[in-house]
């Protein structure tokens, strides 16, 4: 070892100087762009494609976005079909997923759930988005006593213990999936108030916003054309990674028999029906539901975790 | 340092306020009385049943009696069960509940960060890849799939542990390991990035180079900072894990406190509803209060800027 690195020392002191000679400055070139540039969002795209777990994440997530409209119009069965002499098939060339308790068939049923499940995640993302990003933009923009106040408010809704307000409103609203979707959202959205908040505090005092102030901008509009497009990253990092926390409380609350209610299928639900049966060894009717929920959170979170890497600025080259 | 903790008292003192009348409020808002179930009773004997449980009073004094027994720590009977009171299915099952909490939290602390120490120490080694594995799989199962394999495999088709109850140690090991799981991914995660990045600092530079042992340098320089985050975090976990029990403790036929929430909620006992939800938010908010606190202690520079937070 110490052999080596002495000869390489020496073989470095060997280097003739003539070797070396200074660059002819060519200031015909200077203005020419070298690289192609690109825009934010090309950068971040480019960067996530390198992360395979994300991508994998993504690819995972279209094919279930597609199954979830495809793969009930795909089988013959239909969601509530019930046929009493087919009870707890395993799966089969007609049942592809084999049957439940009541003779339904698994396979249509795990995409109605991939629907149910989706559009709980997309929907919660959504409103939280709507509501988190206007609270924390006026609460970070206007500052001051406004800020402290609104503050406030957040402070004791984040304090709440989110699932048990869920229950509550649950109990009292009756299940359904409105009534989920209104409840996941009532206390959901301050986690994105609070990042909105914090990126606006950042750019606030930026030349450009008061730029737009002094051309007479309103709140509004400097908070929507300003502020907002600047703070996108970290948003949709956020809104990814509601997704699985919404997909998980439904699954969770429907499992406690609060969900989603029958004929309907949701992931939560048929993990629950398939609790009671599993001394009898009907495996696929837990090992389908319980595959696609698990697989669909690793997905949010992987390209939650890959966004948040290509979306950071810091990490740009 | 004593007007942080002021000041976190008085936020959970108001948190308490409102989660009590949210519920209290809310569950007026349900059509009929709470003992309409009794149609037999005749006239007199409902009244006398109203005039009971107060129900006869305008809301607003039942707000206020309401307020002042949950001052009290008595969160009134059950609907459904005549001989229960919430204050004595608490009674029965908070023990039990703790005990499941208490040992799910240790398990999720240690080996969370045991994982995540060792992930950082052999950054984007073997060890490094299999602990985030492990850490990615185990924030996306959720607890209830999770349980339900465990079972499935370690007492159905195996035998090793007992698939229900909580008798003895052993009926302990799947239900702690079922809803430490997720926990402990975050933690593990957690620990590994601030590790991480706090390896890299100066002063574990000069500390090694001052010629410590690398134990002292990881345990006594760099995990005493890196552990932090995962302070500030476990007043979420433990909501996660509070919440977690609901779950576990139905599907291990556990006879805690989670088991006597889902029953009623199944049941539509709504004073037992009531009461479990006061009592489940006073003990949440109490220990995000006490981490505030240890993390305030922890942390010198709580100390120095009061006013500059958030």
């Amino acid at each position: 070892m110490i052999q080596t690195a002495k000869q390489k020392k020496s073989a470095q002191d060997e280097i003739p100087d003539d070797w070396f000679k200074p660059l002819e400055k060519d200031s015909s070139q200077a203005e020419t762009v070298v690289r192609p540039s690109l825009s934010y969002w090309q950068d971040a795209w480019r960067r996530l494609r390198k992360n395979k777990l994300a991508m994998s994440g993504l690819i995972f997530l279209i094919f279930l976005s597609l199954m979830s409209i495809l793969g009930p119009i795909l089988s013959p069965h239909s969601l509530s079909e019930q046929v009493l002499s087919n009870q707890n098939q395993a799966p089969s060339a007609t049942h592809w997923f084999g049957t439940d308790d009541l003779g339904r068939d698994v396979f249509t049923r795990t995409w109605y759930g991939a629907r149910i499940s989706l559009f709980v995640g997309l929907m919660a993302a959504l409103i939280d988005f709507f509501i988190g990003v206007t609270y924390g933009g006026i609460s970070g923009y206007k500052g001051g006593r406004t800020d402290s106040l609104m503050m406030r408010v957040i402070e004791v809704l984040y304090g709440l213990p989110y699932l048990l307000v869920v229950i509550l409103l649950l109990v009292v609203l009756g299940p359904s999936l409105l009534t989920i979707i209104v409840a996941l959202t009532v206390t959901g959205w301050v986690g994105m108030a609070r990042i909105v908040r914090g990126q606006v505090l950042q750019i606030k005092h930026n030349e450009f916003v008061l730029a737009s102030q002094s051309f007479g901008a309103k709140t509004k509009r400097i908070i929507r054309k300003n502020l907002l497009p600047n703070t996108m990253g970290p948003i949709i990092v956020q809104m990814t990674l509601t997704v699985p926390t919404a997909i998980f409380a439904e699954a969770f609350l429907s499992f406690l028999g609060l969900g989603i209610q029958s004929p309907f299928a949701s992931w939560g639900v048929m993990a629950d029906d398939a609790l009671g049966t599993i001394l009898s060894g009907h495996w696929w009717r837990l090992f389908f539901p319980a595959f696609f929920i698990s697989a669909t959170m690793f997905a949010f979170n992987v390209l939650g975790d890959g966004l948040q890497d290509a979306l950071d600025p810091k990490l740009r080259r | 340092m004593a007007a942080y903790i002021m000041k976190r008292f008085v936020l959970m003192v108001v948190t308490v306020l409102i989660i009590a009348t949210l519920t209290f409020f809310l569950m007026n808002l349900l059509p009929g009385s709470p003992l309409n179930e009794e149609r037999t009773t005749n006239e007199s004997v409902q009244q006398n049943l109203e005039a009971h449980f107060n129900l006869d009073e305008p809301l607003i004094v039942q707000y206020v009696l309401y307020l002042k027994s949950i001052a009290t720590f008595d969160f009134g009977p059950s609907i459904k069960q005549p001989t229960e009171t919430v204050n004595s299915l608490l009674g029965r099952g908070f023990p039990i509940s703790a005990e499941l909490g208490i040992w799910t939290i240790l398990t999720a602390v240690v080996s969370g960060i045991t994982l995540g120490v060792f992930a950082a120490l052999r950054h984007n080694g073997i060890i490094d890849y299999i602990a985030m594995t492990i850490a990615v799989l185990g924030i996306s199962v959720p607890n209830f799939v999770l349980a339900t394999m465990l079972i499935q495999e370690l007492a159905v088709n195996r035998g090793i542990f007992p698939a229900a109850t909580w008798n003895s140690p052993a009926h302990m090991v799947l239900p702690i390991l079922a809803l430490a799981t997720g926990p402990m991914a975050i933690i593990a995660r957690l620990t590994r990035s601030s590790m991480l990045e706090t390896l890299t600092q100066d002063y574990i530079k000069t500390a090694r180079a001052k010629g410590l042992s690398p134990v002292k340098v990881i345990v006594k320089h760099a995990l005493k900072n890196a552990l932090m985050p995962v302070v500030t975090i476990l007043g979420t976990l433990m909501a996660g894990i509070l919440t977690g029990t609901f779950v576990i403790e139905k599907i291990f036929a556990i006879p805690g406190m989670g088991k006597y929430f889902v029953q009623s909620i199944n049941q539509r006992d709504y004073p037992v509803i009531m009461g479990t939800t006061v009592f489940y938010s006073v003990f949440l908010v109490f220990m995000l209060f006490l981490v505030d606190i240890a993390y305030g202690l922890l942390d010198p520079r709580i100390k120095l800027h009061e006013k500059g937070d958030g």
